[in-house]
C-alpha cells in the first residue's frame, strides 16, 4: 500500500475480495462438517437409504438443474467482465440471468423435495440429505440477495469499473456455492 | 465537532433513528413475528408443543430486528438499494458507547466492559458451586439447580474468555498497532460485537427456562432430551461463533491489507501476529461448532436422527464435531493472551523480545497442531483405540511451540531491567501459572494418565490454570499496561499491586489444591463427594472467595482511575510499538498521516533504527 493510499477504506472493493475469500475458508469447514458427518453416518449403516421403504431421488431432474446452476456461475462470470469494463447494459443483462437461474435453481429443488417419499426426520437418510440441501440452498438464498442488490445497482447505472471489486467479490462466493452443489450432487445423488 | 446540537432527539426521532430504544423495539418485534409463525407452522404440521420452535425462530428473527433497530444493517441496505446515504451524524462522548458505532476503539471498550461484566456474572455462579461444594452431602442446590449453576459459570467464562482478549484488547490494538485508521470492516465490527448481547440475555436467561444440565459441552444424549435452557444454549454459542467468524475475517483482512506504509511482516508487533494466528484458527474451525449445534437443534426440533443411535445416528459424532472447535477454541483463548504477555514484558524489561521471529512463527505451528488432536478428548468415549497414539503423540508435539513461546518470556527478562509495575507483575504470574498448566496438560494428553484422571478435579485444576492462569492473567496484564492509553489516565498502582497479590495467591490457592482433589477421587461436574475430601473443599471455597475480593479491587481501582485518575502522558512506559505515538486516548483517526513505523522491540542500549527514523 502506498502512503497516498493511507486511509483507504471499507469502500475500498479489493478489501471485499480478500474479505469474502476467507469467509469462504469457513464456510469450507461448515460444509465439510456436514459431509464428515453425512459419511460418518452411511458408513456406519447397512445399506443407503438405510431402509427399503426410502427411495433416492429421480436423478435426471436433478441432474437437469445441476447444469441450471452450473450455467449461473458462467453468466455470473461473463457479468463480472461486463462490469470491469463499465459495459452497463450487458451488466444488468447478465446479473439477471444469473439470478433467473439461480430461482430456478430453487424453484426446480422446492418441486423435487415436494416429490421426494420422505421427510427430514426419516432416520440417518433424511437428515442428512435435507440438512446438506438446506443448507446449499440457504446459501443459494444469500447469494441471490447479494446478486440481487448487484443487479439493482447496475440498473441504477451505480455499477461501474470502479467498483467492479464487489461483482467480483460476490462471484468468489457464487462460484463456490456451486463447487458445494457439485460435491454434493456427486455424493448425495450419484454416489 | 462544532455544531453539536443542542435539543435531545424528540420522542418519535428516538424510534426513526437507529439506537437503542428501536433496537429493543424491533428486537421484540422480530421475536414476536418469529414465535408466532413457528407457532402457527407447529399447529399445521401438527407438532404437540411449538414453543421450542417458536424460541428459535423467535431468536433468529429477533437477532435480525434488534441489528436493524440499532441501525446496524442502514448502510448495507442503503448501498444494495442504491440510496445515497448521508452518513448519520456519530455520537460523541459516551453515547458512542451506546450505539451502533463504527470505531474500533469504541468497539474495543465495548467488548472489554461486557466481558467483565459477563466475567463478574460467571464468576458468581462460581462462587453459588463453591458455596455449595463447601461442605460433602450439601443440600444447599438441587441437583438440577448445581448442575445449571456449573453449565452457566461454564459457558458464559469460556464466552469471556472467547471475547475479551480477542474482542476487546484486539479490536482497540491492532489497527493501532499496525498504524492503520480502522478496521477493515467498521460495519461487519460492529455488527459482531451488537449480535452478541442477544446472546448473553439468553444464555443468563437460561435458568429460567429450565437450565441446562450438560455443562458447557452438551454432549447428546442428554443435550437433545434437556430442558428449553438448552437450546438457549445452543442459540447463545452459535450466535458467539458466528460473530467469531465475522471478526476474524475482519482482523485477518485488516492485518493483510491495511498495515501501514513500512509495515512489513517482521515489523509487526507480537500481539498482531497472535491476533493473526487466533483470527486463522477460528475462520477455520468455528463452523465445526455451528455445525455440531445445529445438528442437535435439527435433533430436537426437526426430529432429525444425528446423535439417536436408535435410528442411525451416533452420538460420537458430536463428540468428534464438537472438538474439532472447542479444542482449537482454547488457543483462541490463550494465543493472544500470549501475545500479550509478550508484548508487555520487552517494555518492562527494557530488552528486544526474545527470539521474536521463532514465537511468530511458533504461533502459526500451534495454528496448524492445534487442528488435529481433538482426540484427546475422546480417549475414553468409545473412540477407536488406534487413534489414541497418533492424537497422543499430536497433542505432546504442542508442547514444542508452547515451549517457544515460554523460553522467548524467559528469555526477554533474562538480565533485563526489569520494572515491577503493575502489568509486569501480572506477565510474571502468568509465566508461572503457565508452566503449571502446561505441565499439568502432559498427563491429559497421555492416554494411560488421561484415562484414571478423565472427568475428576485434575482435569477442572488443569483447564482453569490455562484460561484463568493463562487467559485471564494475560487479560490483566493487557488491560492494566494499555489502561492509560484506552481511558487517557493512570490506574492507582497500590491497588494494582495489591489486585495482584491478592488475585496470585488466591487463584493458586484455589486452584492447587484441586489437583489433589482430582487424584484423590473427586469428579467433576457432580454436586457431591467423598466425606474425606471435606477439608480440601473448604479450604478451596474460602480461597474461591478471596479470588472474588481481588476482582473487586481491581473494578474498584478501574472504575475510580478511570473516573479521576491522573492524567496519563502520551507513552507512559516508553514504549516503541505504534500505539503509543498517539495521544491518550487516541484520536478517532488515529494517525491523520502515516506513522513512521520501525523495529517494535528495539529497547536497550542503541536507539532503535525506526524511531531515529522517525524523528
Amino acid at each position: 500500500m502506498s502512503a497516498a493510499a493511507y486511509g483507504a477504506h471499507a469502500a475500498e472493493p479489493s478489501h471485499a475480495r480478500t474479505g469474502v475469500l476467507l469467509f469462504i475458508v469457513s464456510e469450507v469447514t461448515l460444509f465439510g462438517a456436514f459431509f464428515a458427518s453425512y459419511f460418518v453416518l452411511r458408513g456406519a449403516s447397512a445399506a443407503w437409504p438405510p431402509t427399503p421403504d426410502l427411495h433416492r431421488p429421480d436423478l435426471p431432474l436433478v441432474a437437469l438443474n445441476t447444469l441450471v446452476l452450473l450455467s449461473s456461475s458462467v453468466t455470473m462470470q461473463r457479468a463480472v467482465a461486463a462490469v470491469a469494463r463499465g459495459d452497463r447494459a450487458s451488466s444488468s443483462r447478465l446479473l439477471g440471468a444469473t439470478l433467473g437461474l439461480g430461482l430456478t435453481f430453487l424453484l426446480v429443488q422446492a418441486f423435487e423435495f415436494s416429490r421426494n417419499g420422505f421427510g427430514i426426520g426419516d432416520g440417518v437418510f433424511g437428515s442428512t440429505f435435507y440438512t446438506l440441501t438446506g443448507f446449499h440452498g440457504a446459501h443459494v438464498s444469500a447469494g441471490l440477495l447479494a446478486i440481487g442488490a448487484l443487479l439493482r445497482r447496475a440498473n441504477l447505472g451505480l455499477l461501474g469499473a470502479a467498483n467492479a471489486g464487489a461483482a467480483e467479490a460476490v462471484s468468489y462466493y457464487w462460484h463456490f456455492v456451486d463447487v458445494v452443489w457439485l460435491v454434493l450432487f456427486t455424493t448425495v445423488y450419484v454416489l | 465537532m462544532s455544531a453539536v446540537p443542542l435539543s435531545r432527539p424528540s420522542r418519535a426521532g428516538l424510534v426513526r433513528e437507529g439506537g437503542l430504544v428501536r433496537g429493543a423495539i424491533a428486537g421484540l418485534g422480530g421475536y414476536a413475528l418469529g414465535a408466532l409463525l413457528a407457532s402457527a407452522l407447529g399447529s399445521a404440521k401438527g407438532v404437540e408443543d411449538p414453543t421450542p420452535h417458536a424460541v428459535a425462530l423467535g431468536y433468529a428473527l429477533g437477532v435480525v430486528g434488534w441489528i436493524w433497530g440499532l441501525g446496524g444493517l442502514d448502510g448495507w441496505l442503503a448501498w444494495a438499494l442504491g440510496r445515497e446515504r448521508s452518513e448519520a451524524p456519530a455520537a460523541e462522548g459516551w453515547r458512542r458507547y451506546l450505539a451502533f458505532t463504527t470505531d474500533h476503539k469504541v468497539i474495543g471498550v465495548q467488548y472489554l466492559v461486557t466481558s467483565l461484566a459477563l466475567f463478574v456474572v460467571a464468576g458468581l455462579a462460581g462462587l453459588v458451586i463453591r458455596v455449595h461444594l463447601a461442605v460433602p452431602s450439601s443440600k444447599i442446590l438441587g441437583v438440577g439447580d448445581f448442575n445449571t449453576a456449573m453449565g452457566l459459570h461454564g459457558t458464559i467464562m469460556i464466552g469471556v474468555a472467547l471475547i475479551a482478549v480477542v474482542g476487546g484488547l484486539g479490536n482497540y490494538l491492532v489497527p493501532l498497532m499496525i498504524g492503520a485508521r480502522d478496521m477493515a470492516f467498521p460495519r461487519l465490527n460492529a455488527l459482531s460485537y451488537w449480535i452478541l448481547l442477544p446472546a448473553g440475555l439468553a444464555i443468563v436467561a437460561s435458568p429460567l427456562a429450565g437450565g441446562f444440565d450438560t455443562g458447557w459441552t452438551a454432549y447428546p444424549p442428554l443435550s437433545v432430551r434437556g430442558p428449553l435452557g438448552q437450546e438457549l444454549y445452543i442459540l447463545t454459542l452459535v450466535t458467539v461463533g458466528a460473530s467469531s467468524i465475522l471478526g476474524a475475517v475482519n482482523f485477518l483482512t485488516t492485518v493483510m491489507r491495511l498495515r501501514a506504509p513500512g509495515m512489513t511482516l517482521w515489523r509487526l508487533p507480537i500481539f498482531v501476529w497472535a491476533m493473526t494466528a487466533t483470527a486463522i484458527i477460528v475462520v477455520i474451525a468455528t463452523s465445526a461448532l455451528a455445525a455440531a449445534l445445529t445438528m442437535l437443534l435439527f435433533d430436537r426440533l426437526l426430529g432429525t436422527a444425528f446423535f439417536d443411535p436408535r435410528r442411525g445416528g451416533d452420538p460420537l459424532l458430536y463428540l468428534h464435531v464438537f472438538w474439532f472447535y472447542s479444542h482449537p477454541a482454547v488457543y483462541v483463548m490463550a494465543m493472544p493472551a500470549f501475545g500479550v504477555v509478550l508484548d508487555v514484558l520487552p517494555v518492562h524489561a527494557r530488552k528486544p523480545l526474545f527470539a521474536y521471529r521463532l514465537a511468530a512463527i511458533s504461533f502459526l505451528a500451534i495454528v496448524v497442531l492445534s487442528l488435529i488432536v481433538w482426540g484427546h478428548h475422546l480417549y475414553v468415549a468409545g473412540m477407536d483405540p488406534r487413534l489414541h497414539g497418533p492424537f497422543m503423540v499430536l497433542t505432546e508435539l504442542i508442547s514444542v511451540p508452547t515451549g517457544v513461546v515460554f523460553l522467548a518470556a524467559l528469555g526477554t527478562i533474562w538480565l533485563g531491567r526489569i520494572r515491577l509495575t503493575t502489568p509486569m507483575l501480572f506477565a510474571l504470574g502468568w509465566l508461572s501459572n503457565f508452566v503449571i498448566g502446561g505441565i499439568t496438560g502432559i498427563f491429559l494428553a497421555d492416554v494411560p494418565t488421561d484415562i484414571q484422571l478423565t472427568d475428576s478435579y485434575f482435569v477442572v485444576a488443569h483447564f482453569h490454570y490455562t484460561i484463568v492462569g493463562g487467559m485471564i492473567f494475560g487479560l490483566f496484564t493487557g488491560l492494566y499496561h494499555w489502561f492509560p492509553k484506552i481511558t487517557g489516565r493512570m490506574y492507582d498502582e497500590r491497588l494494582g499491586r495489591l489486585h495482584f497479590a491478592l488475585f496470585f495467591a488466591s487463584f493458586n490457592l484455589t486452584f492447587l489444591p484441586l489437583f489433589w482433589a482430582g487424584i484423590h477421587g473427586m469428579r467433576r461436574r457432580v454436586a457431591d463427594y467423598p466425606p474425606e475430601l471435606a477439608g480440601v473443599n473448604l479450604f478451596v471455597t474460602v480461597a474461591a472467595f478471596a479470588m472474588a475480593i481481588a476482582t473487586a479491587v481491581f473494578l474498584w481501582n478501574a472504575v475510580r482511575s478511570w473516573a479521576r485518575g491522573p492524567r496519563a502522558a502520551a507513552d507512559p512506559w516508553r514504549a516503541h510499538t505504534l500505539e503509543w505515538r498517539t495521544s491518550s486516548p487516541p484520536p478517532s483517526v488515529n494517525f491523520p498521516t502515516p506513522p513512521a513505523v520501525g523495529a517494535p522491540y528495539g529497547y536497550g542500549a542503541r536507539p532503535p533504527a525506526g524511531e531515529a527514523a522517525g524523528k
